[in-house]
């Protein structure tokens, strides 16, 4: 085992903890970035938009290489122990504990997963997740797509697909258009506001976008053939060779809460220098809040400055940071699930994947934990990650469970990492 | 006005209701949580015959041959395979204990038989080479017991036991069960199938929680094949008072392994303790080498109901006249749950049981000289 010690440590190399690191870094301190995936970037940056047209990806990365971050990739933090300031990260091949004096949890957001007829067919997807894939390169054009869900994310996903030749037969928006119009989000047949603020409108055009509109169910044999959707009180159906549907996202708290960290509506909680109830804990970005890549930044710099005391220049970017949380809240307002949603899943519709398990199964159980042990579900390699949230969705249940390993860790991992 | 109030829904309390149900009697079971909450999920699901005492092996064989009429309906999500114990002895003075447990089993015609180093080897190639051997005990088995503990109170529930779930007892005395809002259930006889917990109701029950932690790993199919555990395991489970560990492994029907065992006295606070967990793990590997780079998934604790002679409290509790304990059952209540209540309703209706009660009456001395 191998022992590291920094004076700021990130988890989580997303906009929000490069942005940290780079704030860091910059006064010459200590820094480590520590992130499971092979490069950093997060879900929403990759490698090569260091010299993309993405400004905001490309100023940021390129600074991260200029202040020479040091960066840890393919290291997952299987548990950590906040009264020695300290965690343990574990990779392919190591297992190391990291001392810090401020730890910066910037563990970004995954994709909600909703249950409906058909969700496990082959080529639907997560809407954040097909574009993953077509960004490290499956080719999408000529295929026919339909991007459903909630949110701006369905916007961005439709666009770059387009960009990328794919055939986008349509957007389908679960909230309404009334709604979308009373957060001044949308105008009658195009959500112009949105689609203005992420300069999406001309990549867009001719896109059709259905607000009151969500996936009834995909259907195929052995694969993804047509899908369904409901338009208010009609049927749409039509043959397509992927779907991406994505409900919004749902923050990973997981360490955060394993750390001990306190919550607030299912976000871990901070105060004006993003600092948990956990002391020197901070965190930033998705983790305290769905808000978007701008807010995700501007946490990360403040959490940035906070670790190294610079309280001043924090407190510079207050104003910014609350512009950008009220527009996440209208956001959030705005795309409100409809109670349609918790009507999708039919008796057969698999809830849990990894352990195979019905609705028909789950929907008798008491609460989470009681499902959890007798039908197994949540039980699987996932943790609970997908059919946690979703269960929290459809059952109302309180679906949080922080058990060691935060995620699946090889035995000797939890050997070696204890101080003997 | 019930015939039976039981307290508790785990294994214990769902097999006790099963048995007033069978009897024809009017049951009610009380929750706290929801059915097997406790140990019974947390625990490692080993139906197991032990040698520890005279009374020790009375209850767990009865016990198991119980689980062997049962396994036949029980559904599938109950896991109940055969996979048999294999005690491992790691030298010649294991190998001896070895000897020894395969005459008191043989005398008391439980199948077993004893593999020398290499038929070991055959049987488990995953262990390390140089064991000595190890005793196969063949009746042995593996079941999932939250399932159980539900399909047993199904059965009851068929047979009309009502099972009312979020409702904590806290006081259990001759006129019923009281609970937090002052309300009473008025039974004839009340049951503390309490578990862990049962020492709360009936602060005289001289039961400790005992703290365990287990591991399961990913999907393995055919990693091991049989219940593994280290013969130092009796040394060093039961008659030590320091916290100890032992190598004990489970192949879940699933091909997932479940790891332990860890024992902790009088510690009751649910935290998984790192440095005993490392200690647990590391004893695995030193039977399983190649067991360290086997991915886990979770880690847990749970809380076995200990008494200080190893035996559970089955019968009337001293000072009442309706009130019965069915508890205390440490490592061992999925085993002897099915036993428990053939022992408690045996008592209840008057009728003489298949093996003497009284090293399990509450009465007794449960000190533990020498």
């Amino acid at each position: 085992m191998t022992g590291i010690e920094r004076e700021v440590v990130i988890v989580g190399a997303g906009p929000a903890g490069i942005s940290a690191a780079c704030v860091v870094a910059e006064t010459g301190r200590s820094a480590l970035l520590i992130d499971d995936n092979p490069s950093p970037g997060g879900q929403i940056w990759r490698e090569q938009d260091r010299h993309g047209s993405d400004w905001q990806a490309s100023h940021w990365l390129r600074r991260m290489h200029l202040y020479r971050v040091d960066v840890m990739s393919g290291a997952t933090v299987i548990d950590g122990d906040p009264g020695r300031r300290a965690i343990v990260c574990e990779t392919a091949n190591s297992v190391s504990t990291i001392r810090y004096k401020k730890l910066i949890l910037a563990t970004g957001a995954r994709e909600l997963f909703l249950p409906f007829p058909g969700w496990t067919l082959p080529n639907v997807m997560g809407a954040g997740g097909l574009q993953a894939l077509v960004k490290s390169g499956m080719p999408i054009s000529g295929k026919r797509v339909v991007v459903a869900g909630s949110g701006p994310l369905l916007l961005a996903v439709g666009a770059y697909l387009k960009g990328q030749g794919a055939r986008v037969l349509a957007i389908a928006e679960q909230a309404s258009w009334s709604r979308l119009a009373r957060f001044g989000l949308g105008l009658p047949k195009q959500p112009y506001k949105l689609a203005e603020t992420w300069q999406l409108k001309r990549a867009l055009f001719r896109v059709p976008y259905r607000a009151g509109a969500w996936v009834e169910a995909a259907l195929g044999g052995t694969v993804l053939e047509r899908v369904r959707l409901r338009v208010s009180h009609r049927y749409w159906e039509a043959p397509c060779d992927y779907l991406a549907v994505g409900y919004g996202l749902v923050p990973n708290i997981e360490l955060a809460v394993s750390l001990g960290c306190q919550l607030s509506g299912g976000c871990v909680q901070v105060d004006s220098m993003q600092q948990t109830s956990v002391p020197d804990i901070l965190c930033a970005g998705e983790t305290t809040g769905i808000g978007g890549v701008e807010l995700a930044l501007m946490e990360g710099r403040i959490a940035g400055f906070s670790a190294i005391g610079d309280r001043l220049n924090a407190q510079w970017l207050f104003s910014d940071r609350e512009r950008f949380r009220r527009f996440a809240r209208r956001l959030q307002k705005a795309f409100t699930l409809r109670e349609e949603l918790r009507h999708l899943p039919s008796e057969e519709t698999l809830v849990c994947r990894c352990e195979d398990v019905s609705y028909r199964r789950i929907a008798p159980m008491s609460g989470w934990r009681a499902a959890k042990l007798h039908t197994r579900c949540g039980m699987g390699p996932c943790q609970g990650r997908v059919c946690g949230p979703a269960a929290e969705f459809l059952f109302g249940w309180n679906c949080q469970s922080a058990r060691p390993p935060v995620f699946p860790a090889r035995i000797d991992s939890l050997i070696e990492h204890v101080d003997k | 006005m019930y015939d039976v109030v039981i307290a508790g829904a785990g294994i214990v309390g769902a097999a006790c209701a099963y048995e007033c149900a069978r009897e024809g009697l009017k049951v009610a079971v009380l929750e706290r949580d929801f059915i097997g909450a406790g140990a019974t999920a947390a625990g490692m699901g080993h139906v197991v015959v032990m040698d520890d005492s005279e009374a020790q092996f009375a209850l767990t064989r009865y016990s198991q041959q119980l689980w062997q009429e049962l396994a036949s309906e029980l559904p599938d999500d109950c896991e109940y395979v055969q996979t048999g114990t294999l005690w491992v002895a790691a030298d010649e003075e294991e190998m001896s204990e070895v000897r020894r447990k395969h005459q008191f089993y043989s005398q008391r015609k439980v199948p077993s038989e004893i593999l020398d180093a290499r038929s070991l080897d055959a049987a488990e190639p995953q262990l390390r080479t140089g064991l000595a051997g190890a005793l196969f005990v063949k009746e042995d088995a593996v079941v999932y017991p939250p399932c159980v503990a539900r399909y047993l109170l199904e059965r009851a529930r068929d047979l009309g036991a009502r099972v009312l779930m979020g409702r904590q007892v806290i006081r259990l005395d001759d006129e019923g069960a009281g609970f937090d809002d002052g309300t009473v259930m008025k039974g004839a006889v009340m049951v503390n199938a309490a578990g862990a917990h049962a020492a709360s109701v009936h602060p005289d029950l001289p039961i400790v929680p005992r703290k365990g932690h287990l591991l399961i790993t990913e999907r393995y199919p055919g990693f091991v094949r049989h219940q593994l555990i280290e013969l130092g395991y009796l040394k060093s489970a039961h008659k030590s008072a320091a916290d100890s560990v032992a190598f004990n492994i489970q192949p879940r029907k699933t091909g997932q392994l479940l790891i332990g065992s860890s024992r902790q006295y009088a510690v009751d606070s649910p935290e998984i303790d790192r440095s005993i967990l490392s200690r647990m793990l590391a004893r695995a590997t030193q039977y399983i080498p190649t067991l360290a780079g086997l991915s886990s998934l979770r880690v847990w604790t749970g809380l076995r109901a200990a008494t200080p002679d190893n035996l559970p409290l089955i019968g009337r509790c001293p000072g009442y006249r309706y009130v019965f304990a069915a508890a205390g059952h440490e490592g061992l209540g999925i085993t002897t749950s099915l036993a428990t209540a053939r022992l408690l309703i045996d008592e209840l209706m008057s009728r003489s049981p298949a093996i003497s009660p009284e090293p399990y009456s509450v009465q007794r001395n449960t000190a533990v000289h020498g």
